[in-house]
């Protein structure tokens, strides 16, 4: 059955041996002629264009990046300042009086009293507390950010980024996969599907973790706005606040550029490949839709996640925090155990336990480690358990962990390294297995972050400590 | 090498409310146009949805579907494939986005996907969509795909872009080099919807598709031996409607092509009803 092909290699012997070149410079010859044959250009009208004016200072060595950080501080600037107010309303109205009233209901039907616990301290108040903390920032941050995107500037700090991919060893698509990280590490990890070398996949997927996504956003803008803006006078607030989360996205992209490298030099070693990156036409983006399309496909649907992880986080909480073993509850026992090696890191073991009960979503980090210091912080300090209710605002939340969890400055910063390097969560870490269906690169990605957080954390805490920070 | 395509005729009972929907009828001039989103229930035909990245290939999927698949601005946006249905003039269609690709060269496992849908998976329309401002970027996949079948319609998008940097596509002029019909679009503003559709429809549902388009090579040597392999894949596989495509990828040594000719896949691209 193989005559023809038989036939195909001889006839392929009597042409030169460049014969697929041939055929495709054929096929461009003839696309070349149709298009010339059908297009009318008006080259007076063509010169005029923004395009090249903005690609030449976007895309430039130096304005390039300083316009790519000017965009993003203001983005996340828009969003500190604009997602204040509205987060206290939240906040007044599902903790502090959603809260209070359910809890009187409960009373009045007369729940007992583990159940009130479990589905009104538990469930309820972790799930409202996600709601207040996140909603705002991420109805912010998104529609931005997708405007940016239908604008046509992210494969401009592709372009701007490529050549500091390609000089680690990988590939220079890896800036579009890490765009899309900064969205959902899980989204960004299945996009690796555009490189097509496996070595090259393999490094972008590792390294993915290092942009911060929707679930860490909002951790790192409160931290920031709580602790940094804190320490500088109230009207550079904001500017301070948005500079240190911008500060842990570039040391996030500096992280990804030497894992990158690293892993190019050691076990992932080969050539690179070349690849054509096209930079579309600027358009102005569709406004309305992009609010729209951004609100219920990314700002609702990361909340759906985060409130389906909330609620049983809650229930989990409020159990390990009221189910005792011998003379104090499971939480307590927890938090003493990881204790020292928070001590070591500049974090704490309330911060430890809250990153183990939210692997299924970083969504819940903050108020988990809110609602874990408010228990086992409060017993140990002798306030009364209802402190919780009291919390009005950002600064409230911010001055509990203070007297209740013993946050200094350097708590906070290293909260925020290690928000950027921890291990990934559960659903991006079954989307690598998925995507590389190996046991051994599957770890290497959940592990590698955790072990570079542990590292840089104990070293910044270390120094802290010598200089006499903290 | 599967024909990842689905078959027609198959899926849940057909929707009684086909072109009742209250929300369709927003969408102008498209009355018939019922869109089903990613429930097509019984269809008739499937449309395949290719284009270079970036030309606004999920815009229109969008605009047919109903769906909201995230639209971005930047090439490779659209990784997994895309599937969804609509219903128009009463007929129901399976359309399938396919990655955008530059060429069917085969040189990525997104080019190795587009390639075989269109190929095996034979398609009732390919819809190509093509940026009205890079039209020579954008003609190479149209003729690759062209020489592979007649049943195209060519979506001619981003007319309003190319407008504004003063560049003019004479589709009529298109329409006679391509030998099908193009359709000048502005799919984000929803302008030429109609006009798909109903070019869409012409292509489904004719008995006598155009024949896959012969392109000439000015290289005489190469020329004949296309002349010459095509001859001998036609005698090989009587009825197979793109010979001279297959004899192209032959002489490439194209792997996915030969082993379609060792296992007899090839075969079965002579339809019944072509061959009849």
């Amino acid at each position: 059955m193989t005559d023809l092909l038989d036939d195909a290699a001889r006839l392929r012997r009597g042409l030169p041996d460049d014969v697929g070149d041939r055929i495709v410079e054929s096929l461009y010859t003839d696309a070349a002629r149709i298009a010339e044959a059908s297009v009318d250009r008006d080259d007076a009208r063509a010169k005029l264009t923004v395009d090249r004016a903005l690609d030449r200072v976007l895309t430039h060595r130096v304005w390039g990046f300083l316009a790519m950080g000017v965009l993003f501080f203001g983005v996340f600037w828009f969003t500190i300042a604009g997602a204040a107010v509205p987060s206290d309303l939240l906040y007044v109205l599902l903790v502090e009086n959603g809260h209070a009233w359910l809890r009187d209901g409960f009373d009045a039907v007369g729940a007992p009293w583990w159940l009130t616990g479990l589905l009104v301290d538990g469930v309820y108040l972790a799930t409202a507390w996600v709601v207040a903390v996140m909603l705002p920032p991420m109805a912010i941050f998104f529609p931005l950010f997708t405007l940016l995107e239908d604008f046509g500037y992210l494969p401009r700090v592709a372009f701007n980024l490529d050549r500091l991919f390609a000089r680690s060893g990988a590939h220079g698509k890896q800036a579009l996969t890490m765009m899309m990280g900064y969205g959902c590490n899980a989204a960004g990890v299945t996009a690796t599907r555009i490189i097509d070398s496996r070595r090259e996949r393999l490094i972008a997927i590792i390294t993915n973790n290092f942009s911060i996504c929707n679930g860490r956003w909002p951790t790192l803008i409160l931290m920031g706005t709580i602790f940094v803006g804190a320490v500088v006078p109230p009207a550079l607030a904001g500017f301070v606040a948005a500079g240190s989360v911008v500060a842990v996205v570039i040391v996030g992209i500096g992280v990804t550029l030497a894992v990158s490298w690293l892993l190019s030099r050691t076990v992932l070693r080969g050539e690179s490949s070349v690849y054509s990156l096209e930079l579309p036409p600027y358009r102005p983006p569709q406004v309305l839709r992009t609010l729209y399309t951004s609100i219920i496909d990314r700002t609702l649907k990361v909340l759906r996640r985060a409130l389906v992880m909330a609620a049983p986080a809650g229930a989990v909480i409020w159990l390990i925090g009221n189910v005792h073993l011998g003379d104090a509850s499971v939480a307590a026992h927890l938090v003493t155990a990881f204790e020292p090696v928070g001590w070591v890191i500049g974090l704490n073991g309330v911060i430890l336990l809250a990153y183990l009960v939210a692997v299924p979503a970083n969504e819940i980090i903050i108020p988990t480690i809110v609602m874990l210091t408010l228990t086992v912080g409060a017993n140990t300090l002798g306030a009364a358990p209802g402190v919780m209710l009291e919390l009005g605002d950002d600064a409230q939340i911010g001055s509990v962990l203070v007297s209740a969890g013993g946050w200094t400055l350097l708590t906070a910063v290293n909260l925020m390294l290690f928000t950027l390097l921890h291990n990934p969560c559960s659903t991006t870490v079954m989307t690598i297995w998925n995507e590389t269906r190996s046991v051994r690169w599957t770890t290497v990605a959940t592990l590698l972050p955790l072990g570079l957080g542990f590292a840089v954390c104990a070293l910044t805490a270390g120094v802290a400590r010598l200089v006499g920070w903290a | 090498m599967g024909a990842p395509l689905p078959s027609p005729g198959v899926g849940p009972p057909p929707h009684e409310d086909a072109g009742a929907c209250a929300s369709c009828a927003l969408s102008p001039g498209s009355a018939r146009l019922a869109r089903l989103g990613m429930d097509p229930g019984r269809y008739d035909h499937v449309i395949a949805l290719a284009g270079n990245p970036n030309t606004g290939k999920s815009t229109v999927f969008n605009a047919l579907t109903g769906l909201r698949q995230h639209v971005g601005n930047w090439a490779g946006k659209t990784v997994a494939r895309a599937e969804g249905g609509f219903s128009y003039g009463g007929v129901g269609y399976r359309i399938v986005d396919l990655p955008g690709t530059y060429s069917l060269l085969s040189t990525s496992t997104d080019e190795d996907v587009a390639r075989d849908v269109l190929l095996f998976g034979r398609p009732d329309v390919v819809v190509v969509v093509v940026d009205a401002t890079r039209l020579e970027r954008n003609l190479p996949l149209v003729l690759q795909i062209r020489q592979i079948t007649g049943r195209v319609v060519v979506a001619l998008n981003l007319v309003d872009e190319a407008r504004r940097h003063g560049i003019t596509v004479d589709t009529r002029h298109l329409t006679r080099e391509l030998g099908v019909p193009v359709v000048a679009m502005a799919a984000r503003r929803g302008q030429g919807v109609p006009d798909l559709l109903a070019a869409i429809a012409q292509v489904a549902t004719t008995d006598d598709p155009p024949a896959p388009l012969r392109l000439v090579h000015r290289d005489a040597a190469l020329e004949r031996a296309v002349a010459d392999l095509a001859a001998k894949v036609e005698a090989r596989f009587p009825g197979v409607p793109n010979s001279r495509w297959v004899a192209l990828r032959l002489l490439e040594g194209d792997a996915g092509i030969e082993e379609a000719v060792r296992n007899g896949t090839l075969g079965d691209l002579a339809t019944p009803v072509e061959a009849a």
